[in-house]
């Protein structure tokens, strides 16, 4: 199958997921009080809301990850043509991953690598 | 002979014969969409039922064995208790993005099936960027399981979104290493040139020691990308009751319990393509007497037990090692794997390029 497969298997997903979720519908007749539509967190009274100031180290992390993430998808176009390029295309990666090293080097000495 | 190829051409030439295109394109789209779900209901059963087995065996005990034949069906059992209970969502949660997320974690996993090979000719689409297809779609998962997190409005879901978000980002970086090593030796994108071209040998074997060693740094941040024990923060029970699936019950909480097994499952089947020869029987160079006998296995068989080989060694993983801290966990990729696994594709590269590869 050609490109259409795509679709297809988006289609099933969505059946399937679907599909699961409506034959619970058929059996399950739910009630609802007020303690059941509370967040589940052991029973205590919850405190305060989760949508709020993060630990920032995540970001940190997803910031650097970036970088990495754009510089991977350069290479997968070079990866299939070095075999063909040779020497002069080992060298042009090399170059290529010393300055994302340098780069990584830096957020490593900036401490953005480093948990809190 | 019998194959799963002869019959899917069989199917396709009788098709042709009886009906229009459009009706034949139709059909055989509505086949895929139902072989697709068929295969997810039955990973989803054996995978929890061999989870439940595997660890009971390694703590020396029986695991289930009430329901059928030495406690075949229970997962069956499971699902249908499963389905029996109520579909509960928590009035603080926001009701749109709460409910579209095992939606999108069941759509990703399946979509990224389209370039896997199952057996000899059996792809549901061999793209030519196959591989790059999975890394981009794969990458698409973390969108649900943040959005579950956060949909949840529940501290326990968020920690565990946040820590499952860092940590698949993370770990997805060592594991794009690893594959862009293998399409350095390949040369291609393409699953089914990648397979075609370990006739004569698998690559962790052709591929010399950087071979061995981004298999390994494969499976560690596939493991890690699955939120598998040892990396299993995400969903940590003792500190996070369930992580970001805390709020989910009811077939919510199977949408993402399957999604969860489907890609291990998932990762395992394309380290088995890009290292082990996917459907490719063991062959060893010019044996053709050995590699004529391997070949009166089927593919798919090849296939399915080398992943289900896989699966084994990572839920092998989960009762050998203790689980990381978030800190340790990020530091092993950053300062560890990430290092290694460039170094290692310079390696593969001088490699490949001087043709030193078997």
């Amino acid at each position: 199958m050609g490109s259409s497969s795509i679709i297809v298997l988006f289609i099933a997903g969505v059946v399937f997921s679907a599909g699961g979720i409506a034959v619970a519908r058929l059996f399950v007749k739910g009630t609802k009080n007020l303690q059941k539509g509370e967040a589940y967190e052991c029973g205590i009274p919850s405190a305060g809301t989760p949508w709020k100031q993060f630990n920032v180290g995540y970001y940190l992390y997803a910031l650097v990850f970036l970088i990495f993430d754009v510089e991977l998808v350069f290479m997968y176009p070079w990866a299939v043509a070095v075999k063909r390029i040779g020497i002069a295309g080992l060298v042009e990666i090399v170059v290529f991953l010393f300055v994302l090293f340098m780069g990584f080097l830096y957020a490593h000495k900036k401490g953005a690598l480093k948990w809190m | 002979m019998l194959s799963i190829e002869n019959i899917t051409h069989s199917i396709d030439a009788w098709l042709n014969g009886k009906f229009s295109p459009t009706v034949v394109l139709l059909l055989e789209s509505v086949i895929v969409g139902l072989c697709v779900i068929g295969l997810f209901a039955v990973l989803g059963l054996v995978l929890v039922l061999m989870e439940r087995k595997v660890s009971a065996y390694m703590q020396v005990r029986l695991g289930p064995n009430r329901v059928g034949p030495a406690g075949t069906l229970q997962t069956v059992a499971d699902t249908l208790k499963l389905a029996m209970k109520e579909g509960l969502t928590p009035d603080g949660a926001d009701k749109l993005l709460f409910n579209l997320a095992p939606f999108l974690v069941i759509v990703v996993a399946m979509m990224i099936l389209a370039p896997v090979a199952f057996a000899k000719g059996i792809q549901i689409w061999d793209i030519n960027i196959g591989v790059l297809y999975i890394t981009a779609i794969s990458s698409l998962s973390v969108v649900g399981v943040l959005m579950a997190g956060w949909a949840s409005n529940n501290k326990y879901s968020l920690l565990g979104a946040m820590r499952s978000g860092a940590q698949i980002v993370s770990y997805e970086l060592s594991a794009g290493m690893s594959v862009i090593s293998i399409v350095v030796l390949t040369g291609s994108l393409r699953i089914s040139d990648i397979i075609t071209s370990q006739q004569d040998g698998w690559w962790l074997f052709k591929g010399h020691i950087p071979a061995m060693i981004s298999f390994i740094i494969f499976i560690i941040a596939v493991t890690a990308e699955t939120n598998r024990a040892p990396f299993d923060l995400a969903e940590a029970e003792s500190e996070l009751t369930a992580g970001f699936h805390t709020e989910y019950s009811g077939m919510r909480f199977a949408l993402f319990f399957l999604a969860e097994y489907v890609n291990v499952f998932i990762v395992c089947a394309i380290a088995a393509t890009l290292f082990l020869g996917g459907w490719m029987p063991l062959h060893i160079g010019h044996w053709a007497g050995f590699n004529r006998v391997m070949d009166y296995i089927p593919s798919s068989l090849w296939f399915m037990g080398k992943t289900f080989f896989l699966i084994f060694v990572i839920m092998w993983f989960r009762w050998t090692f203790p689980r990381l801290r978030i800190d340790q966990l990020l530091n092993l990729e950053w300062k560890y794997l990430l290092p290694m696994s460039m170094v290692n594709l310079l390696l593969m590269t001088v490699i490949s390029i001087e043709g030193w590869h078997f």
